[in-house]
């Protein structure tokens, strides 16, 4: 019973404290706000009625009326539709490959005692400090005459070696004596690749998997570059026209009333399947960046 | 004596094929897996740096990498007499120290107050919304900030309520790398601190509870063991910002200067994408861009030399 109380005494705040913690709430709480106003900001005008907005100035906290004619407009533009394709190509195709080429070399770079492994980190390692450079990468791609065409997208990023390495470790955590066991059942490297190592780093896979996904995702300079046929156009690149060279992405005259607000709609749409996925794999992004800081 | 030597080369050599031939027995597995690794380094990054032989030659698409023209250092003569060099380097410098002064310690701060709240549900709260800009794309934030920084923008807007004059503020060379490190702050700050709230939860709740039965207010734990405690990751983390300091990239920039902004917003990095792909200037694009990266080479490895002297554990 004493002790009890006195455990309460220690625990108990003191008025400092109890100015620090408010204090420290609203600090965080404004920052909040400030950090999150932007996206509420382009949803509020992307709704707003366009003439209004136009007129506007100053923050929003609820739309300017209502107006759904930016949505509609983005949904009638062909390009947005195809830009959205291109990337879930990208993303699919392209993640499916990537993990294709990593998880055998991050298995190969994980395991011990054949003669290559020194020398094979270093092959590997040494590209994350020093590489061609822009212009080489940029020649040795057209003279792979894959430019201009969807694989220029992925072929070059198949092997991201910072994931590379986070794999690795992943790999190397797995615990000899399961690979033993296998083996003694006869199993060889693809197996135990297979059926050992893989379905013990599943939450590392998961962390690589959206690494990847991201990253085509967001993928635009290496469009800018290397395609030139619109058709292949990331939805990035798309986004890129519509936010920058606002005059010539759309075609008909109601257009021009909405341009302002068809950026905001774009956004809003290019950017809602993020956000819609993120609260769900937001604690594997955490884990990723805490592997990757350590390991790094 | 030639004899004897070639004897003995040849005597080495079976010995280590051998040695390989009986490692491949062992390792076929391995081998095979290691065959698309190998060809996909070789073509993506160790080609490339080949190609990178060009900033000595001078290239012409039609003669190839090997028949153009050797030129020796002439590029890189030209760099360092190019009337931007002297910018180039200031301004890539000069954006990434004002970025380690102002963006670095921000992440830092906010994982400290993040640490200090008491209720779960807002802790999360807080580090979700915080997170949040760092999954948006670098063409929406450009996007966002090209609209908001127009003279009719929000920030105009808001600035202009306090009776600023408008400005059309991404023509402002003198506002370019406030616009910069601004938005980078608010993309990041969130993300930035997870590592910084990882290593404050890695310090002693004792020293905490020590502190507070000795009456030391909150400030003050914060001042002498929070801070304390992860300094050794925030030395870590500047080292690598210190090692990256020439090491800009280019994409935002790209997204966000032109020809108005050229005076403080063009890095070294941008000028080789303009020189290199948008002027066909190869060689010497390739030139700079080897420069910035033996730089960039030799200060991480330096900085990875510092930090294992100060923290017996190095960057990789």
């Amino acid at each position: 019973m004493e002790s009890k109380k006195k455990l309460f005494a220690r625990n108990r705040e003191t008025a400092g404290e109890r100015i620090f913690y408010a204090v420290n709430a609203l600090v965080l709480a404004l920052l909040c706000v400030l950090l999150f106003y932007p996206f509420l900001y382009v949803v509020f005008a992307s709704f707003s009625d366009p003439v209004r907005f136009a007129m506007h100035s100053g923050g929003l906290l609820v739309p300017l009326g209502f107006d759904a004619g930016a949505y509609k407009q983005v949904f009638a533009n062909p390009n947005i539709l195809l830009g959205y394709k291109n990337t879930l190509f990208n993303l699919i195709v392209g993640t499916a490959m990537q993990m294709l080429f990593t998880c055998p070399a991050a298995y190969v770079l994980s395991r011990k005692g054949y003669m290559w492994k020194k020398v094979l980190s270093l092959f590997v390692i040494f590209t994350m400090f020093f590489n061609g450079g822009l212009i080489p990468t940029y020649l040795q791609i057209t003279a792979l005459g894959i430019d201009n065409t969807r694989w220029a997208m992925i072929l070059p990023k198949l092997i991201i070696t910072f994931n590379l390495i986070i794999l690795r470790t992943a790999f190397e955590s797995v615990s000899e004596s399961l690979e033993e066991s296998a083996r003694l059942d006869g199993a060889n490297d693809f197996h135990v690749l297979l059926n050992v190592v893989l379905p013990l780093s599943k939450p590392t896979l998961a962390i690589i998997v959206l690494y990847y996904a991201v990253g085509h995702w967001n993928a635009w300079f290496s469009a800018m570059l290397y395609l030139q046929k619109r058709e292949l156009y990331p939805l990035q690149l798309i986004l890129r026209e519509i936010l920058f060279m606002s005059a010539n992405s759309g075609t008909s005259a109601v257009t021009n009333m909405y341009t302002d607000t068809v950026k905001y709609a774009s956004i809003v749409v290019a950017t809602l399947p993020i956000l819609a996925v993120y609260p769900f794999v937001q604690k594997y992004f955490v884990k990723g960046m805490m592997v990757g800081a350590i390991k790094g | 004596m030639t004899q004897a030597n070639t004897g003995g080369l040849k005597r080495f050599l079976i010995k280590k094929a051998r040695m390989v031939g009986k490692d491949f027995k062992k390792y076929k597995g391995l081998y095979f897996m290691a065959i698309p690794m190998i060809v996909f380094y070789l073509l993506f990054h160790y080609q490339p740096m080949y190609g990178a032989s060009i900033a000595f030659k001078n290239f012409v698409p039609r003669l190839g990498i090997a028949g153009s023209e050797w030129v020796g250092l002439k590029h890189f003569r030209d760099f360092f007499n190019d009337v931007f060099f002297g910018r180039l380097i200031t301004n890539t410098v000069v954006l990434s120290v004002e970025q380690i002064i102002f963006a670095f310690p921000a992440p830092i701060l906010l994982a400290i107050l993040i640490n200090e709240v008491r209720q779960k549900w807002f802790k999360t709260t807080v580090q979700t919304l915080t997170y949040l800009p760092h999954f948006i794309s670098l063409m929406v934030v450009c996007g966002l900030v090209s609209d908001f920084t127009q003279r009719d923008g929000l920030i105009n807007d808001i600035l202009a309520a306090f009776g600023a004059k408008r400005v059309t503020m991404l023509l402002e060379p003198s506002l370019f790398r406030t616009i910069y490190i601004v938005s980078g702050i608010w993309q990041e700050v969130g993300w930035n601190s997870i590592v910084f709230l990882a290593a404050i939860s890695g310090v002693d709740e004792q020293l905490y509870e020590a502190a507070k039965i000795d009456g030391v207010g909150k400030v003050k734990q914060i001042w002498h063991i929070t801070i304390p405690g992860i300094l050794p990751t925030v030395v870590i983390m500047l080292l690598l910002k210190i090692g990256a300091i020439m090491d800009l990239g280019y994409e935002k920039i790209i997204l966000l200067y032109n020809s108005a902004t050229y005076s403080t917003a063009d890095v070294i990095s941008s000028y080789v994408y303009r020189k290199g792909l948008q002027e066909y200037n190869w060689s010497y694009a390739s030139a700079v861009g080897l420069f910035n990266s033996l730089i960039n080479f030799f200060l991480v490895i330096l900085a990875n030399m510092v930090s294992r002297k100060l923290n017996d554990t190095s960057l990789w």
